[in-house]
């Protein structure tokens, strides 16, 4: 009786006041909507660029450039395409976003851990800048630096000379580095072939703790390993010393490593913005365990880098590395503001061609694409070492 | 046997000396272990050698009301730059004679700012003072009413630009990024994909990008004969970059709600408009005020982008001043000014969010 009578009450219900489909009608007006929008845009796009007679498409990537690029990791000339163009763009970012990612991660964490020392000076000192540098624009930070170079450097003859071998001019930074050699490809095969041997047997190591309870000393072994292994081979090719020194010649350095003014001011302003704010993570990470745990780990016997490595690290990482990862995002995004002081990044190479072929569409599109790809592989991975840091509760 | 009774009360015995007062002090926070003791003289050995020359350079040397030929003769900073340009570096192109305009309209935002501060004084009138005095800021900066020269937003410049950019770059997102965070929190799967798709979209593209966009693509958007000026096409940008992140924001208060809130307001008889607007809403809203200053913060730091694409923020009249031959070498002094601009408008607010956080977690005790 009860259920035909409800029965009867649901059918009396309007389609209009029945949840689930008032929920799809909504939506199908949303999105509607949305078409609507998106119609009425490109439909205006399309009648603009035809009435300004640009050709939409991707034929420009094959065109010629005939623009220079300061400083490029892959051949590049004028003669090359713009295709080329952007990709050495993309790699010009991905290296001051690797870079840069690298020595902030030092970075802030030694500032953050300094934040918490009980050395109040450096407590204080760690404060102050973590304080300063978050509430100035990062593009300030790159403007300054990169004023610094230029204006307050001498030229290169007058060039400044802290080290020998590391020449300071407004040209950029020229250091001494090792002549090539043959040894130095065999080094770096040998440096591999020891990380995979170090992992290895940090596998077996724990395998044999896990089943016999024998500590291996994994860190001695693995550090003599990575180092000696390259050091070997150097030995066994003789080891050559000969060193590759900058040279003034004309009015710039030959020889050695010569880095711009603008990659420098560029890593100098994104490391040190971005490492204030990884700095914050990192203390708030570590203010995160419990004081418990330190003095449960101590009071067990662990001694202080042990109770650092098993337990505060463990459960300081799984807070830390969320943040951290919009973190490093954030620092491959803001790498976009090389435009503003003409380090060759991808959107500075892409501006140029927009400028150049007036495919603003494509270009800016490009940009996007390609800052995408790099957010969401990175969290992709963050999101995948996330999950092995993760504490499994049993 | 005699009972033993002390009749002098014990001498009373002090801390050692090197325990209390400044020598313990320091002992204690600064010679704490070999480790930090090398710590502190490497420190103080550093500052030595960076801070008194900086004091030199910045107060001693420094020269405040000169030309730039007389600073170039000197050693010191030459803070004549700021002194000589400043109306320049904080109007811009403003009509020299209509200055106090863009001033009193800062002087209302700082006013309202600053009566905003303390939460017992937020109600319903103060959001119709802000209205209000949003609009009569934007009447200053305009002009064209009640007799006041009207001014083209081209010679909108330097400071008021970037407060402008910010400040209404926030007011507009918020109610975004609330509609979204919503949006990505429904239950009905194509609004949330939406959603969903325009919130990762935007938050994983740098705002350059944007903004080119704004300056490039979207005159190509709009029917023939319709232009949009380009600060207002900016603002566009940054207020659909910062609506993304706002929505983050406040997902994470949605979020943090119960499921009982959900249940009880349904149990009531509400319908999803009510129930947000009476009970999830305002509590979510208030446990995500200090992440939300923190997105205002980086708004204001943000607008500075607007220069790449030539917009005259603070950041732009400053580079103006600098490429003057008179003043050319001088980018040290300043940039500093500025970043002294910015330092003060992020650090207040930042001590304020904290301020904030300290009395709403007090709140939930």
């Amino acid at each position: 009786m009860a259920t035909s009578q409800n029965e009867a009450f649901i059918e009396k219900v309007p389609f209009w006041l029945d949840p689930k489909k008032r929920a799809i009608m909504f939506q199908i007006f949303i999105f509607c909507m949305v078409g609507l929008l998106a119609y009425y845009l490109v439909s205006n796009t399309m009648a603009n660029l035809q009435k300004q007679k640009i050709a939409t498409g991707w034929g420009f990537l094959n065109k010629e450039s005939s623009f220079e690029i300061g400083e490029s990791l892959i051949s590049y000339s004028a003669a090359s395409s713009y295709g080329r163009a952007l990709v050495v763009g993309a790699l010009n970012t991905l290296k001051v976003a690797f870079i840069g990612v690298v020595i902030t991660l030092i970075l802030g964490t030694v500032i953050g851990v300094a934040r918490l020392s009980s050395n109040w000076l450096i407590s204080k000192l760690a404060a102050i800048y973590i304080e300063v540098m978050q509430d100035i624009p990062v593009l300030l930070q790159l403007f300054f630096w990169y004023a610094i170079f230029y204006e307050s450097l001498p030229s290169p003859r007058q060039a400044l000379c802290p080290v020998s071998g590391l020449y300071l001019c407004n040209r950029g930074v020229a250091f001494t580095i090792p002549e090539a050699h043959p040894a130095h490809k065999y080094m770096l095969l040998a440096l591999a072939i020891g990380c995979v041997v170090v992992y290895v047997i940090r596998r077996w190591a724990k395998k044999r703790q896990d089943l016999t309870g024998k500590i291996f000393p994994i860190f001695r072994v693995g550090i003599a390993i990575i180092i000696g292994a390259p050091l070997m081979v150097w030995l066994a090719f003789g080891a050559p010393t000969a060193m590759n020194a900058p040279q003034l010649v004309g009015f710039n350095f030959k020889g050695g490593i010569t880095v711009s003014p603008e990659f420098i001011a560029l890593l100098l302003g994104l490391v040190l913005y971005t490492a204030a704010f990884v700095a914050e993570v990192v203390r708030a990470g570590i203010q995160s365990v419990s004081k418990g745990q330190r003095e449960a780990a101590m009071s067990i016997g662990l001694r202080p880098p042990l109770v650092l490595n098993l337990v505060i690290l463990p459960q300081a990482l799984r807070v830390i590395i969320p943040p951290l990862t919009s973190q490093m995002l954030n620092l491959t995004k803001n790498s976009s503001l090389a435009v503003a002081i003409g380090f060759p990044d991808f959107v500075s190479v892409a501006n140029t061609t927009i400028n150049q072929t007036g495919q603003a569409i494509e270009g800016v599109a490009l940009i996007m694409a390609v800052y995408l790809v790099f957010s969401l592989s990175t969290s992709a991975f963050m999101n995948w070492y996330n999950k092995k840091v993760k504490l499994v509760e049993r | 046997m005699e009972a033993f009774v002390q009749e002098k009360p014990a001498e009373e015995l002090k801390p050692p000396i090197t325990e209390i007062g400044v020598i313990g002090w320091i002992r204690n926070n600064l010679f704490n272990g070999w480790f930090n003791s090398i710590l502190t003289v490497v420190t103080f050995f550093v500052i030595w050698k960076i801070v008194p020359p900086f004091f030199r350079w910045a107060f001693v040397d420094s020269m405040w009301d000169t030309t730039g030929k007389a600073c170039r003769a000197g050693t010191g900073a030459c803070w004549s730059i700021i002194h000589s340009n400043f109306r320049f570096i904080i109007f811009g192109f403003f009509p020299y004679d209509q200055q106090w305009r863009p001033l009193l309209a800062m002087f209302i935002l700082f006013g309202l700012l600053f009566y905003s501060r303390d939460r017992s004084h937020w109600s319903k009138y103060l959001g119709y003072s802000w209205l209000v005095g949003l609009f009569v800021m934007g009447l200053l900066m305009k002009g064209g009413l009640f007799g006041l020269e009207s001014v083209e937003s081209t010679k909108w410049a330097g400071l008021p630009l970037t407060l402008l950019l910010s400040v209404f770059g926030l007011t507009a997102a918020y109610p975004l990024g609330v509609v979204l965070a919503l949006g990505r929190q429904s239950q009905m799967r194509g609004v949330k994909w939406l959603c969903v798709l325009y919130i990762e979209l935007i938050r994983g593209v740098p705002l350059i990008s944007l903004l080119f966009m704004s300056s490039i693509i979207f005159p190509l958007f709009l029917p023939e004969g319709i232009t949009i000026n380009k600060i207002l096409r900016a603002q566009v940008a940054i207020i659909l970059f910062t609506g993304a992140y706002i929505a983050e924001v406040v997902r994470g208060g949605l979020q943090a709600m119960s499921r009982g809130q959900y249940e009880a307001a349904e149990s009531l008889g509400l319908n999803y408009y009510l129930t947000m607007r009476l009970v999830i809403l305002p509590q979510a809203l208030k446990i995500v005020i200090p992440p939300t200053v923190s997105i205002l913060i980086s708004a204001f730091k943000d607008t500075s982008l607007v220069v790449i694409i030539a917009l005259w923020d603070l950041l732009k009249t400053t580079q103006s001043v600098l490429s003057n031959p008179q003043w050319m070498g001088f980018s040290r002094e300043a940039y500093i000014f500025i970043a002294i601009l910015y330092f003060l408008g992020c650090f207040s607010m930042s001590n304020y969010s904290r301020k904030l956080e300290k009395e709403l977690s007090a709140g939930e005790r």
